[in-house]
């Protein structure tokens, strides 16, 4: 089996499961250890709030499974939530702390002169342009929703960002851990492209660049 | 900085797509995960689906309609029609809609608003609004089940309130200009967004490319939705968008 999506008994996993099913690879969706160590990749989404995510998460001992997986080298993505909880901790209804295996806290956007939730498609900026994820694609908009964002510890582990008012962390990315603030299976298709880099990434596979979507490439269609 | 959304509107009756002029003459136009797929590959932003079945296995079938169409399109999309408590949200939700949209349900049980938000999040909860103007008041009075029944309530009261209660976004719908393709309503649209801090998507009227563009500049809509000029390719969606962008407008 190519690719595991962590059920831990919260959210809708059909839209990414599909996602992935579209893009020619397999998936399991599972709660299941050996499965999940079984995977090429493995895919933390999330929705909700933070702690009771966590508290999900740890009632099954999943907690244990995705640090070790971080640990292993296997390229795992979280997304939305799924994200957030790769950090330290949270502090969405108080403070909770998280999975820990990138540091960095996750905090409410400020009242300011913009709306919450940040809800819609906002542009990508890379900050890493040579990560294997975004290294061949195009600074395009992605869709986001969310109330809380993710300020990481390192500098070095954003790899992009999105302006609402101030640089929102879009994309994280440390060795073989990576996390997307806004929803790759919402995205049109530069979400779409995003998740094939991931897939792609995890089964080593090397991707086939069509000439059309290079980094030369506008977002105009 | 968010980009304006374009958002085409399916009506769906028993499982197919319907248009609606001034909501009553209605014409079969097709399946509707297949037009969904067609509009996220024009770039559309988002969509809207409208379940207008009359019967029990019109919405069991808009359950399947909404299965199918989550796996088939990478684009956020809302559900609304019928929708009157939280095991229906519930049950499209699981199927995989991103939100759903509340109208009359709303009205006569706001508390609906609050409970749905409350478990699924603001930003599953779209309250639809169909409003228009009352002379005598000089303002504008929400109608309730499809445009058929005034209720005595000001359109700019309830928004407010359903922002208060957990709203997450307003889809409004003047009933002045739907089906007249004369443009926005930009007076009600601009006093809609004044009054409120969350998103508004502008409903009924547009009939031409420009038409978005006062209705994004004028009256600062987040989003712009129309059904029968995109059913019907009076105006495309990669054109309009090319459109927009050439004038300035933040659009993916």
């Amino acid at each position: 089996m190519a690719i595991a999506i962590v059920d831990y008994g919260i959210g809708n996993l059909h839209s990414v499961s599909k996602a992935i099913e579209r893009l020619g690879y397999e998936y399991v969706i599972t709660g299941d250890k050996d499965e999940i160590f079984a995977a090429e990749g493995v895919i933390l989404p999330g929705v909700g709030a933070f702690g009771d995510a966590m508290n999900h998460i740890r009632e099954g001992g999943m907690d244990h499974i995705v640090q070790e997986v971080a640990a292993s080298g296997k390229p795992l993505l979280g997304i939305c939530l799924g994200m957030q909880l790769l950090f330290s901790e949270g502090e969405e209804y108080g403070v909770h702390q998280g999975l820990d295996i990138l540091p960095g806290r996750v905090v409410r956007f400020e009242e300011g002169d913009y709306k919450i939730p940040h809800m819609g498609w906002n542009k990508l900026e890379y900050r890493r342009p040579q990560n294997p994820l975004v290294r061949d694609l195009y600074e395009g908009h992605v869709y986001f929703v969310h109330s809380y964002h993710v300020q990481p510890e390192r500098p070095e582990d954003l790899i992009a960002v999105t302006d609402y008012g101030q640089p929102v962390t879009a994309i994280v990315g440390r060795d073989n851990v990576y996390g997307m603030q806004f929803h790759p299976e919402k995205s049109g298709e530069l979400g779409r492209l995003l998740l094939r880099n991931f897939l792609a990434l995890s089964t080593g596979e090397r991707l086939d660049i069509p000439e059309d979507i290079g980094i030369h490439r506008t977002e105009s269609k | 900085m968010l980009a304006k959304r374009i958002i085409p509107c399916l009506d769906v009756k028993e499982g197919r797509v319907v248009k609606g002029v001034n909501f009553v003459n209605l014409r079969d136009a097709g399946d509707p995960v297949e037009l969904a797929a067609l509009y996220d590959r024009e770039g559309a932003d988002e969509l809207v689906f409208l379940d207008i079945s009359a019967s029990v296995e019109g919405r069991e079938t808009m359950v399947d309609v909404v299965r199918r169409t989550a796996g088939e399109i990478s684009i956020p999309f809302t559900v609304g029609g019928g929708i009157s408590s939280v095991e229906d949200m519930k049950k499209i939700l699981r199927a995989g809609a991103d939100k759903i949209g509340i109208n009359t349900a709303a009205v006569l049980n706001p508390q609906l608003i609050n409970e749905g938000s409350q478990r699924f999040g603001a930003q599953c909860i779209v309250v639809a609004v169909d409003a228009k103007f009352n002379s005598e008041w000089n303002d504008w009075e929400v109608y309730t089940h499809g445009g058929r029944k005034p209720t005595g309530i000001r359109a700019l009261e309830w928004v407010r309130e359903a922002e208060q209660r957990g709203a997450g976004e307003i889809l409004l719908t003047s009933m002045d200009a739907d089906g007249t393709k004369d443009g926005f309503d930009l007076p009600l649209t601009k006093a809609v967004c004044e009054a409120i801090n969350i998103p508004v998507i502008a409903s009924g009227g547009a009939g031409l490319p420009e038409h978005f563009y006062d209705v994004f500049s004028q009256a600062n809509a987040d989003a712009g939705l129309a059904a029968t000029i995109f059913h019907y390719k009076e105006i495309s969606i990669p054109a309009l968008k090319t459109e927009l962008k050439a004038e300035g407008v933040e659009i993916r």
